[in-house]
């Protein structure tokens, strides 16, 4: 254990590195899924191609797309934009599915009655049915967070620093405490973007503050609903 | 494109067919370390599952303790236990295990949540004892989401599989070590088409399971709850976000 | 109802954008993009591998550099040489330690093998334009084919023909890139006539993992590099390899033009100190010790009074 405290630097960095690595693939992949899922939830022709094909996403083993992708994008080998965008495109398969459900969870009555009073059907989408969806958005977000920030560790095996590198390292040089500390780490990290994730949430659906956990966690007896 | 088409050549090359790198014996390897880490999971996550699901007790340390779960990056703790019990298929299996967990758990108690309270009660006035109510009413009704659990745990399994290969001698994963080691892209690319094939096989399954176990008196009517009241349909948000991770 | 929190949702929108866009900027700051513009020319780029001996001795080169005056860009770990190679050829990498024999193999798969002087005469002329090579280290880490000493001792083994006389199932352990190198042991098996009964992945370069598969049984033989701290207590050794299976894996810079007369100077300097028990030390400090590569270096360089 003498080793976490003589190399707290180095864990720091690495942290630092992983944050970089993790952040942009969950709000990119947000932002790509919005308009995809809001497109699969439109029609039914479009709803089967595009979930079918992003589910597929979901298959690929991580370890040769981060290889594998350079030679389509054109990026160089080591380029932590491999690593970002791999990361990005399994973000999407999982939120693409997670807009979809959560827009045909709106009830169908309130959106008819949106139009009734006059929404144009563009206005309806971000003033009724998103915010209608947050709480299921959020909760899919949140998922992502957490499966994204874990996965960004195997880019240590292809030379992108990260977490992982403490793995790497520990397992090269026999050093158990270097791998407890970055599994630890990586877990720490996940939780605290999920809480960042629940206070965003909190603050931009403040109407979701009293019965969100109901939403986002169902609970049904009466214990847990007052916990 | 020209990658593509090697692979595919890799992927139909005879050669490959022969000895001990043969494809079906690596794809055979592959679908059994799947499966047995998926009954060892599901024989840890029902049962507690079923537990927080039927009692709704112990329910908010299960949802932090599979989020922990879930956080948790599998290269890290297959390289963690292989230094402490050593090379073979122990350490492969633990990681997996670990990752197979929380989607069986989550599948298992929301199963049982996203039942009608009134069914449950209904059941409990006419006399059925908890065993015959959990036996009888919420282990067929909650059935759909669990088998949805376990679909998304085995897609997750059957792609991660491939880090067995990081320290024992099974599975497609070998074909992407030595062709990343050895800068072979075509039969690392052939390699992982290979399991993404696998993993459309067992979505294929698992959706078809699926199907034959919702029971005949519910398919009906659940489409009519998320129609007409669809701020209850937890269901369908469920399934949703536990389509989960990675 | 909503419309109040349309400006939530438009701010939380403008706030993800924003995000996106700055840590995308700093993820995408390509470090080498701005290490081989003319603006830096005064800064040395020094690489290593993702391997923590490679570390050290990058780190080495970077603080004695340092120490003449020379601006010093570590990018260090950044993977092993399949994913690095094209960088070092691109002439994105000033200074980059490596090893004559393996890299020698990596760019002609078909080289000879030699003496240590052969390698490196092949390997200079292997290099690509714009790459050369400086003085090489005494210090070797190169491949083996090593045992337990229970198991050598059991069947009088002393070089890697005498692995004919084990009459037990060997299982052979290692990165899988073993099984297609030219020592792989197919070859063995065409050379000596030695019979495997297998061959397990342990995909961490011969390190503590391989070792106690190594003496647990598990395997019977593998690759450890032999300047290896693994082999300090003895409970491991080494074959003899009189026929040149191996080739010598002399430590040498490979620098790009960049790297002037002074700079060059003080590298060879370093090579020059050092030697093979040197690097056993060095890479013992790092894995039973635990210390940085930083403190090892610094240590080192007092020490060797450079």
């Amino acid at each position: 254990m003498t080793w976490i405290w003589s190399n707290g630097d180095l864990i720091w960095d690495r942290t630092l590195d992983h944050l970089v690595l993790s952040v942009p693939p969950i709000l990119l992949s947000f932002l790509l899924a919005l308009p995809l899922g809001a497109l699969a939830n439109r029609y039914r022709a479009s709803r089967g191609v595009i979930l079918g094909s992003v589910g597929l996403l979901y298959a690929i083993p991580s370890l040769p797309l981060f290889i594998v992708l350079p030679v389509i994008v054109g990026t160089s080998a080591r380029s932590p934009l491999n690593l970002i965008i791999a990361l990005t495109l399994y973000g999407v398969a999982l939120m693409v599915r997670v807009v979809a459900d959560g827009l045909a969870s709106v009830d169908r009555d309130v959106r008819q009655s949106a139009a009734g009073v006059g929404f144009s059907s563009w206005s309806e989408f971000w003033q009724v049915e998103l915010p209608l969806a947050g709480p299921v958005l959020l909760a899919g977000l949140r998922v992502v967070a957490v499966s994204t920030v874990s996965l960004a560790t195997v880019g240590a095996v292809i030379g992108v620093q990260s977490l992982g590198s403490l793995f790497t390292d520990g397992f090269q040089r026999g050093i158990q405490a270097e791998i407890i500390a970055g599994i630890v780490a990586t877990v720490v990290l996940a939780l605290v973007l999920d809480g960042v994730l629940v206070l965003l949430g909190r603050l931009l659906m403040p109407w979701t503050r009293k019965s969100s956990s109901r939403v986002l966690l169902p609970v049904v007896t009466p214990a847990a609903v007052t916990r | 494109m020209n990658l593509f088409a090697q692979a595919v050549q890799w992927i139909l090359d005879p050669l490959n067919y022969v000895g001990v790198n043969a494809i079906p014996l690596r794809v055979f390897e592959h679908l059994a370390f799947t499966l047995v880490t998926l009954v060892i999971a599901s024989a840890i996550a029902i049962p507690i599952g079923f537990f927080i699901g039927h009692t709704g007790r112990g329910r908010g340390l299960a949802v932090s303790v599979a989020g922990a779960f879930r956080a948790i990056p599998t290269l890290g703790l297959l390289t963690l236990v292989a230094l402490w019990i050593g090379i073979g298929l122990g350490a492969p299996f633990v990681a997996l295990t670990i990752l197979a967990i929380p989607p069986i758990l989550a599948g298992a108690y929301t199963g049982f949540e996203a039942i009608d309270r009134r069914t449950v009660d209904a059941a409990r006035a006419v006399g059925m004892s908890e065993g015959q109510i959990v036996r009888g009413v919420e282990v067929p009704l909650g059935l759909p989401l669990l088998i949805g659990g376990i679909r998304s745990a085995a897609l997750q399994v059957v792609a991660t599989a491939t880090l067995a290969a990081y320290i024992a001698d099974i599975g497609l994963g070998r074909y992407l070590f030595t062709g990343l080691k050895t800068r072979d892209h075509a039969e690392m690319l052939g390699g992982s088409i290979l399991v993404i094939l696998l993993a459309l096989a067992l979505e294929g399954i698992f959706a078809t399971i699926q199907r034959f176990v919702v029971p005949r008196g519910v398919i009906s009517s659940r489409s009519k709850v998320v129609r007409v009241r669809s701020s209850r349909a937890r269901p369908m948000v469920n399934s949703a976000v536990e389509k989960g991770t990675q | 109802m909503f419309t109040a929190n349309r400006g939530r949702l438009a701010l939380f929108g403008a706030v993800a954008v924003g995000a996106v866009v700055a840590l995308a900027g700093c993820a995408t700051g390509d470090p080498l993009a701005t290490g081989s513009g003319d603006s830096a020319s005064e800064t040395l780029i020094v690489g290593s591998q993702d391997y923590y001996s490679n570390e050290i001795i990058a780190e080495i080169y970077s603080q004695a550099l340092e120490d003449g005056g020379y601006t010093v860009d570590r990018q260090f770990r950044i993977g092993q040489r399949e994913v690095y190679l094209p960088d070092i050829e691109a002439g994105g990498i000033d200074v980059f330690p490596e090893y004559t024999g393996s890299l020698l193999q990596a760019l002609e798969p078909d080289a000879a093998a030699g003496t240590a002087d052969d390698v490196y005469t092949a390997l200079e002329s292997a290099l690509p334009d714009g790459l050369s090579l400086l003085d090489r280290a005494d210090a070797s880490d190169q491949n083996s084919w090593t045992v337990s000493k229970a198991f050598a001792e059991q069947y009088g083994l002393t070089d890697i023909a005498s692995l004919a006389n084990v009459t037990e199932p060997i299982t052979v352990g290692g990165n899988s890139e073993l099984e297609e190198r030219p020592y792989n042991p197919e070859a063995l098996t065409a050379k000596y006539g030695i019979e495997f009964a297998g061959f397990t992945p342990i995909e961490d370069g011969g390190g503590p993992l391989t070792v106690k598969a190594l003496l647990d049984g598990d395997i019977q033989i593998t690759n450890i590099y032999t300047a290896s701290p693994a082999f300090a207590d003895g409970s491991i050794v080494a074959l003899d390899d009189p026929d040149n299976l191996f080739l010598p894996d002399n430590v040498v810079p490979v620098v790009s033009d960049k790297v002037d007369d002074g700079a060059a100077d003080i590298l060879n300097a370093v090579s020059a100190a050092l030697t093979e028990d040197v690097l056993v030390t060095l890479n013992a400090r790092s894995s039973n010790d635990q210390e940085s590569a930083d403190k090892i270096a610094t240590d080192w360089l007092a020490e060797a009074n450079l």
